[in-house]
């Protein structure tokens, strides 16, 4: 197992790495220069080259690249002007390894940029994560075990309903009237737990998870439902029932167990995802997550940031992965071996 | 005095949007402590369907019982579902078919067995493990403490049909219904199942049922066999009776449609034509009438219009069929007998 | 053809036939199709066993014969550690036109055999002869026009044919690859095929979940037949379907054999299905074939315990009509892995009557009767094996399998496909010719 997981992580280095490449080919391969867009508007073009070369974009690609990953190993100077460091050391910014770069845009390093970010996203998505994996998996079950009935009609429904709503639609809905008409509770600020306190930290989560349970749980209710349908009808299933075992241990040992299985491959890949793209919840409710920074440094260019990024969900995807195989071999003793 | 087992007029329908499945239609056969029972029958014939029935497994919502299952006097179609439960694994147990599919693959084969006996016994996970590893022992698992502790896909499918007959025995039950338990096996593995259930039910002195399309299983097995077509017996008689002198065109057809591995290679292979019935629109009369090739021999169209009773045949007043030939030997060995057994035909002269 | 088919001439019936209603039966049942189109009361028609024709000329030759896949470690870098030896040095012959059956039980390598044959699988060792020319290493270009001679039957009729293609595309699909026939005449080729197999023709717009599983056979025959193969491998080609269906199928199976004149490799393992179609019948044992024999020989008379063995074990439905069961002769446990198999010969670690020597030799496929090869140091009828092997002075052996310095190895113990016209009598311990 150990053997294997170090397997994985070997190629998910190299996919990493590859995915960097990836980015730096296509971001310099685009119509737009990003020299132009950081020198401003009125811009002359021996500024504009200046700009470039104060940036590092006048060297070629590859060479940029290496810089790029000589930086995550090392750690790297901005600018990288020895007679600069020597002269004035506090124009320098260090980054310390690993370094993802120095957003010129944000002036900060992209480490710091992902580490402001970081924490807001994890803690929306794991907020939304709880609430839709605990209420998708009991309205799914409840439905599979009465099915064809009115509440097995009415739930698949209602979330089907909730699903169709778009996501800005529901975080307007949320905001607009249960924080700000109604006030059942406050404007939700992002309040970090270490300084507020665990509960103002989920108390000002509560809002933007729903928004985003909402949304992923329609799908969980459905796939529940049709695993532990599916599941019940499984030859072991009957064998469960001809042992004279009583229906609630039939459902939750011998179906549940097999039916949940495959859920576990959807949440580590919808849970991954989600860091990096509730863009639209995190703008409705000004959070500053990955989300909105990777809006932004799309919209400003921002080579550097937009690396980090790449890099930082790209990781997270591949852990998340790497994570879900580990719990099947544990759920399913079939995968154990090999 | 009853027999142990008595099914009377069993019916098993369900509803569809299409109209009624009629799975089983009518099924009665009575059954002793220590003898053994083969359904013989192909997919759609409603064998499976009614031993699930006396298990009790067809789930309200989609199934219509009728008729009645005595067991030692009591009609388990009038139980409630939680003495229906008591009952299930303890007085009647079940093996099915493949027992890899139909062993739960993330459980031990221990903890699937144990569990079988905790049910119904009050008794710690420990005690049961302990009986568990006894089971194993019973069943022929070499190194049963060791083994107890195996996923099901670690055993071979001999030991996983081993593994599922010790589940279905632990707790002694009276009335064991064994459900195809040798077609995923292979032929040697299968010889040594079909050895052990015949030891465990000395053992035990359990009435068996064995559901095969094998009359090769049948034959081995079984003290008397029922042979089912579209939802109702059309045979039932002694092993030997049905095997050597069948009176019913469709057991003549299940016969002659099997090659053997001995006797002569002139033997004809006769096929029944046609494919099996629908359930939701089965055929007037005798539902085997549109494939049998000797209906010209009845008068009439009796068989397109009337349902032939089942009743006794030309020989004992055990052995019924349901058919209107009035001379079912004399045909059986003038048309159907020297194709498919010249041998045995020439031997006799 | 057609008249002969009258017997199971088949129309579609409702897909629901040969389903059993379950827990939830609403999804089988649909409206029957066609039942008054049903020709059910034509005569029926049984076929005898088929016969060989011993003059016939080799299609396919096949010696030495090996398939090993690799077993990899689960270590961080992933070492093959190890081969399953799926097949392991078989040897054999199939007749133009006639048909060797394959026998054994799950995981003894028959179907790999028969995989091999198609070239669905690139050899380990060994070589296959098709028609004079060795096509054991050919590269995938040249194999597209042996596609077309040596063709395939699967098992499962529900899962071999793609359930989104007419069958009018699956049949018909052959013969637009190899460009065989221009466009507008594959419908009437199809429609004709459809005829051959006992399906009606007016159903090539079908879908296969129309159709109920024998039918389903035929449909995967028909396309096996649209190229005209010289050579078919069918691999349990009835052991998915019921009882009364198996036979239609058999029957159709001999029928196509006799109209084409195919070779057919039968690869079953159901003895009596093997015993009426094969003339010819080899028995494998973990990758290797242990004996083989014409169906008389290996049936009646069969010299190696294992072949003894698994015919004892058959039910055997007519014995048991005439008078009481057989004994059986018990094996004890269960196949041994093939990643490991035992040492010398490989059914010793099961066999009633293994001694020290079949733990160190194995024994070679010896050539026992005109058309008889069995692989046992003990070969004997059941109940005369000899006390003592039959093989040393073959093999330069003593009793026990050491090497016997005073006996010089025989070329006799080579393997070489197909029967020569001498052998070696059991009896007399000599050579014997016809």
């Amino acid at each position: 197992m150990l053997a294997y997981v170090i397997r994985r992580c070997f190629v998910g280095v190299i996919m990493l790495i590859v995915m960097s490449l990836v980015t730096f080919v296509l971001f310099f391969a685009s119509p737009v220069d990003p020299a132009r867009y950081a020198c401003g508007k009125n811009c002359s073009p021996e500024l504009r080259e200046q700009t470039r070369k104060s940036l590092g974009y006048d060297k070629p690609v590859v060479v940029q690249w290496t810089n790029f990953l000589k930086g995550v190993v090392q750690g790297r100077d901005y600018p990288d002007d020895p007679e600069l460091r020597a002269a004035a050391p506090e124009l320098v910014t260090h980054c310390p390894a690993p370094c993802f770069g120095y957003s010129v845009v944000n002036t900060k390093t992209v480490n710091e940029l992902m580490k402001e970010a970081f924490p807001v996203s994890l803690s929306i998505s794991i907020a939304a994560l709880v609430l839709w994996l605990f209420f998708g998996v009991l309205f799914g079950v409840i439905a599979a075990v009465r099915r064809g009935t009115l509440i097995d009609r009415g739930i698949v429904a209602v979330s089907l309903v909730l699903y169709a709503f778009p996501a800005f639609f529901i975080g307007l809905f949320l905001l607009k009237f249960i924080a700000i008409k109604w006030q059942w509770v406050e404007v939700p600020v992002y309040s970090p737990i270490a300084e507020a306190g665990v509960g103002a930290w989920m108390t000002s989560l509560l809002l933007p998870a729903v928004t985003l349970a909402v949304l992923y749980m329609a799908g969980y209710v459905r796939m529940t439902r049709a695993f532990v349908l599916e599941s019940m009808s499984e030859d072991y299933v009957r064998t469960a029932r001809a042992k004279g075992l009583k229906s609630g241990r039939v459902l939750f040992k011998h179906s549940m167990r097999a039916a949940l299985t495959p859920l576990v491959t959807l949440v580590g890949l919808d849970f991954a995802g989600l860091m990096g793209g509730a863009i639209i919840t995190e703008t409705v409710f000004n959070y500053n997550g990955l989300g909105k920074l990777a809006f932004d440094a799309n919209t400003t260019n921002d080579l550097p940031t937009i690396i980090g990024l790449v890099l930082l969900l790209g990781t997270f995807v591949i852990v998340a992965n790497i994570i879900v195989d580990v719990l099947y071999a544990v759920i399913d003793p079939r995968v154990r071996v090999g | 005095m009853s027999s142990y087992l008595s099914v009377r007029d069993l019916k098993v329908h369900f509803p569809t949007v299409d109209g009624i499945v009629k799975a089983t239609d009518g099924l009665s056969f009575d059954l002793e402590k220590g003898r053994t029972l083969g359904i013989v029958g192909e997919s759609g014939s409603g064998k499976s369907v009614s031993s699930s029935a006396i298990l009790g497994l067809h789930r309200k919502t989609s199934a219509q019982v009728s008729g009645e299952i005595l067991l030692d006097g009591t009609d388990l179609l009038k139980l409630s579902d939680e003495q229906m439960r008591r009952r299930r694994g303890k007085d009647v147990a079940m093996i099915f078919q493949d027992p890899l599919s139909a062993m739960h693959p993330y459980y031990t084969v221990g903890n699937q067995i144990g569990e079988a006996y905790r049910v119904h016994h009050n008794v710690s996970k420990k005690a049961a493990r302990a009986r568990a590893i006894e089971m194993l022992d019973r069943v022929g698992i070499p190194q049963p403490d060791r083994r107890v502790d195996d996923y099901p896909h670690q055993f071979s499918g001999g030991m996983r049909q081993r593994a599922m007959i010790a589940m279905g025995l632990i707790n002694n039950p009276s009335l064991l219904i064994a459900d195809e338990p040798t077609t995923a096996l292979d032929v040697t593995v299968q010889a040594q199942i079909l050895d052990l259930l015949q030891d465990l039910q000395k053992e035990f002195e359990s009435a068996v049922i064995i559901i095969t399309h094998d009359l090769g299983v049948i034959a081995e097995v079984a003290d008397e066999v029922l042979v089912m077509y579209a939802g109702r017996a059309v045979e039932v008689g002694t092993c030997k009776e049905i095997l050597t002198h069948p009176e019913m065109p469709y057991t003549w057809g299940l016969l002659s449609s099997v090659p053997d591995v001995s006797g002569d290679t002139n033997a004809r292979l006769i096929p029944i034509p046609g494919n099996p019935p629908s359930l939701l629109t089965p055929p007037s009369g005798c539902a085997f009438h549109p494939r049998c090739p000797h209906r010209d021999k009845v008068e009439g169209d009796l068989c397109v219009t009337t349902l032939p009773e089942l009743a006794p045949g030309t020989r004992t007043e055990t052995h019924l069929k349901r058919c209107h030939l009035t001379n079912p030997d004399a045909v059986y060995e003038r048309e159907v007998l020297p194709e498919i057994a010249p041998d045995l035909v020439e031997e006799e002269r | 053809m057609n008249d002969k088919h009258g017997d199971d001439k088949l129309t579609p019936l409702p897909a629901t036939a040969g389903f059993l209603p379950q827990d939830d039966p609403i999804s089988r049942t649909e409206d029957p199709v066609d039942a008054d189109e049903i020709d059910y009361l034509s005569p029926v028609e049984g076929h005898a066993a088929s016969v060989a024709n011993p003059d016939a000329k080799a299609i396919i030759e096949v010696r030495d014969l090996k398939m090993y896949f690799p077993v990899k470690s689960s270590s961080v870098i992933r070492r093959t550690i190890g081969h399953v030896q799926a097949v392991d040095g078989v040897s054999f012959q199939v007749p133009e036109g006639g048909s060797l059956g394959l026998v054994g039980e799950s995981g003894c390598g028959k179907s790999t055999t028969g995989r091999l044959i198609t070239r669905l699988y690139e050899p380990t060792g060994g070589s296959i002869n098709f028609n004079g020319r060795d096509i054991t290493n050919i590269s995938s270009r040249q194999l597209k026009p042996l596609r077309r001679e040596i063709q395939m039957i699967f098992q499962d009729p529900y899962t071999s044919l793609n359930p989104r293609h007419s069958v009018g595309a699956i049949v018909g699909a052959p013969l637009a690859i190899h460009k065989v026939v221009p466009k507008d005449k594959i419908l009437p080729r199809v429609q004709e095929l459809l005829e051959i197999v006992g399906l009606n023709p007016e159903h090539y717009n079908r879908y296969p979940h129309e159709f109920s599983g024998g039918q389903r056979q035929r449909i995967g025959i028909a396309r096996a037949l649209t190229l005209q193969p010289k050579v078919l491998v069918a691999d349990e080609p009835v052991s998915a379907l019921d009882v009364s269906i198996q036979a239609q199928v058999i029957n159709l199976l001999q029928d196509v054999q006799r109209e084409f004149n195919i070779a057919f490799l039968f690869v079953a393992h159901d003895l009596a299905v093997v015993r009426h179609f094969c003339p010819e019948i080899a028995v494998m044992y973990l990758g290797k074939i242990v004996e083989i024999a014409d169906r008389e020989t290996l049936y009646n008379r069969p010299n190696h315990p294992y072949t003894q063995a698994l015919l004892s074990a058959v039910p055997d439905v007519k014995q048991a009509a005439i008078g009481g069961r057989r004994e059986r002769i018990r094996l004890e446990g269960d196949v041994p892995s093939p990643i490991n198999p035992p040492s010398g010969c490989r059914f010793r670690t099961r066999c009633p009557i293994a001694q020290e020597i079949c733990a160190r030799v194995e024994p070679p496929l010896l050539q026992i009767g005109q058309r008889h090869k069995v692989a046992c140091h003990f070969a004997g009828e059941l109940g005369q094996h000899p006390d003592r092997p039959v093989t040393t002075g073959l093999l330069g052996v003593d009793d026990s399998g050491a090497p016997d310095p005073g006996a010089t190895p025989s070329a006799l113990a080579a393997d070489e496909p197909g029967y020569s016209d001498t052998w070696f009598d059991l009896e007399r311990k000599t050579m014997a010719s016809a």
